[in-house]
């Protein structure tokens, strides 16, 4: 993608080693205004990390992150233990965010359909409720980009659907950035404009439909799961070879 | 006509109840009531080090705590044990060291079920002016980071993309902690500190509707309990520690 726009977020060649394992290895992410960019890839590919790395909560062991200065970040946690001895309400765990300012509370809670949850003690809320006030709270200090760790994780499918058009909505309408991470395939296509398939490496990376034709991409999620998109599926004879051993050996992070 | 001593115990006891309703609330919500045994279980390596350096025993005790809690926090950021294991093996690491090193020095002799279960009777002014200036001190800093800190207690990651310094916050946290440990020991002693702490948060969750309740909750039942545990101590001629946290669990 070569855009004229300074990118608000930019990762070169990062690597990451932890305790002798490598999680993240050469990985470059960039992500320009108002674009929608999700990773993808299987359990213990790095995703999570690489957000850690991007929001500059965990240091790279080399390479570099590059944040455009001044820029405000919703951030959206995967999720949230609360132990269940804490009273909070959603209307407090809003309040902490934008000094309580109860009617910028009311309309960011009204802006992603939760309005009647504000009394409700945090660690009743359902999953899709739960996901949602995470999202108002990532908007409280009106971010130019969003991330957002698993944005649909524990909601059923049809709450899935809505929430990627609600993430995809808040884009249009406040034209925010959005970098976030997603495990499953199908839904989260139609919602992205980039998509970023993560294994350790970046196995591919491109618009949804160029990366769903891509070789790696189908090593890494095997055919099945790719025909099931009903998307056309590439002759599987030209491999990368570096992705050789995509998703066969996925580490635990 | 109240006697001198039980005056004494009823004000040193109500303090640390005062001081202990909001931070037992945070040890509660952060789950860290096995990080303040540990640091409990550390007193009598504080009472040996007083000896040693010839400096008042809760100078000692807090040093011995603070050094703990320092070593517990970089410890904690290894991963290289499960975190209970290895506050299991600081807390009675330190509490097999403190022995051992009392019983070197030979011409000094402790009452041990005093620490072990403290000893409100015997407190002195002095221990007063410390559980008022040390747990006055420590809720005046607890209530200056208040905000920062239940922050933290939510979301460790979202406080710190949201700015909040979350390393420094936590290491004050954790050093506060270790200061009224340190001074709530005299009253209820190094075994059931934690519990003075844990006890009357656990009992007042029920009853509050936000964190600030809660924590003022928690002051009220505790202070209620020294009270009634006071009585109850005097009534019957038990030890006083176990009768002000005894019913209180009890009571929960």
């Amino acid at each position: 993608m070569n855009r004229p726009i300074q990118p608000l977020l930019e990762a070169s060649s990062v690597n990451l080693v932890l305790g002798q394992r490598l999680l993240l290895e050469n990985v470059n992410l960039k992500i320009g205004p108002g674009e929608i960019l999700t990773v993808i890839g299987p359990n213990g590919a790095g995703k999570t990390t690489l957000l850690r790395v991007a929001l500059g909560l965990q240091k790279p062991t080399s390479g570099t992150v590059k944040r455009q200065s001044g820029l405000s970040i919703g951030y959206m946690p995967q999720r949230l233990h609360l132990d269940p001895t804490l009273p909070l309400t959603v209307r407090r765990f809003m309040a902490l965010a934008c000094n309580n300012d109860q009617g910028k509370i009311l309309s960011l809670l009204a802006e992603v359909g939760t309005a009647q949850v504000i009394d409700s003690a945090v660690q009743t809320l359902s999953g899709g409720e739960l996901q949602r006030v995470l999202l108002a709270r990532a908007l409280v200090r009106e971010p130019e980009l969003l991330v957002l760790d698993e944005p649909v994780q524990g909601v059923d499918v049809h709450g899935q659907v809505e929430l990627y058009q609600l993430i995809s909505r808040i884009r249009n309408q406040r034209g925010c950035a959005v970098l976030m991470v997603s495990h499953d395939l199908h839904l989260v296509m139609a919602a992205t404009d980039q998509v970023l398939c993560l294994n350790r490496h970046i196995c591919c990376s491109g618009t949804p439909e160029s990366v769903t034709n891509d070789p790696a991409f189908i090593e890494l999620f095997g055919t099945a799961a790719v025909q099931s998109m009903a998307v056309y599926v590439h002759d599987k004879t030209h491999h990368h070879d570096h992705c050789a051993t995509c998703g066969r050996r996925p580490t635990n992070d | 006509m109240i006697d001198d001593f039980l005056l004494r115990a009823l004000i040193g006891g109500l303090g640390v109840a005062l001081v202990a309703g909001p931070f037992g609330s945070f040890v509660v919500w952060r789950r860290l009531a096995y990080f303040g045994d540990t640091l409990s279980h550390s007193a009598l390596l504080g009472v040996a080090l007083g000896f040693l350096l010839q400096i008042n025993l809760t100078v000692g005790i807090i040093i011995i705590c603070q050094l703990l809690a320092i070593l517990l926090f970089y410890s904690q950021r290894q991963r290289q044990l499960a975190s209970d294991t290895m506050l299991g093996i600081f807390a009675h690491g330190a509490l097999s060291l403190g022995l051992v090193t009392l019983a070197f020095m030979r011409d000094v002799r402790i009452d041990l079920v005093a620490y072990l279960f403290g000893d409100i009777l015997a407190i002195s002014n002095s221990d007063l002016g410390w559980i008022f200036v040390g747990g006055g001190v420590a809720l005046g800093c607890l209530l200056w980071l208040w905000k920062p800190l239940l922050a933290i207690t939510i979301h460790e990651d979202l406080a710190r993309v949201e700015g909040i310094p979350v390393d420094r916050i936590n290491w004050m946290f954790l050093g506060l902690i270790a200061l009224i440990v340190a001074v709530m020991m005299k009253v209820v002693g190094m075994l059931l500190v934690t519990a003075l702490l844990i006890i009357p948060a656990a009992t007042a969750r029920r009853f509050a509707g936000n964190p600030e309740m809660m924590a003022v909750l928690a002051s009220f039942i505790g202070c209620l309990a020294v009270c009634l545990g006071l009585y109850g101590s005097f009534q019957w001629d038990t030890p006083t520690g176990p009768t002000i946290v005894g019913p209180d669990g009890v009571a929960h």
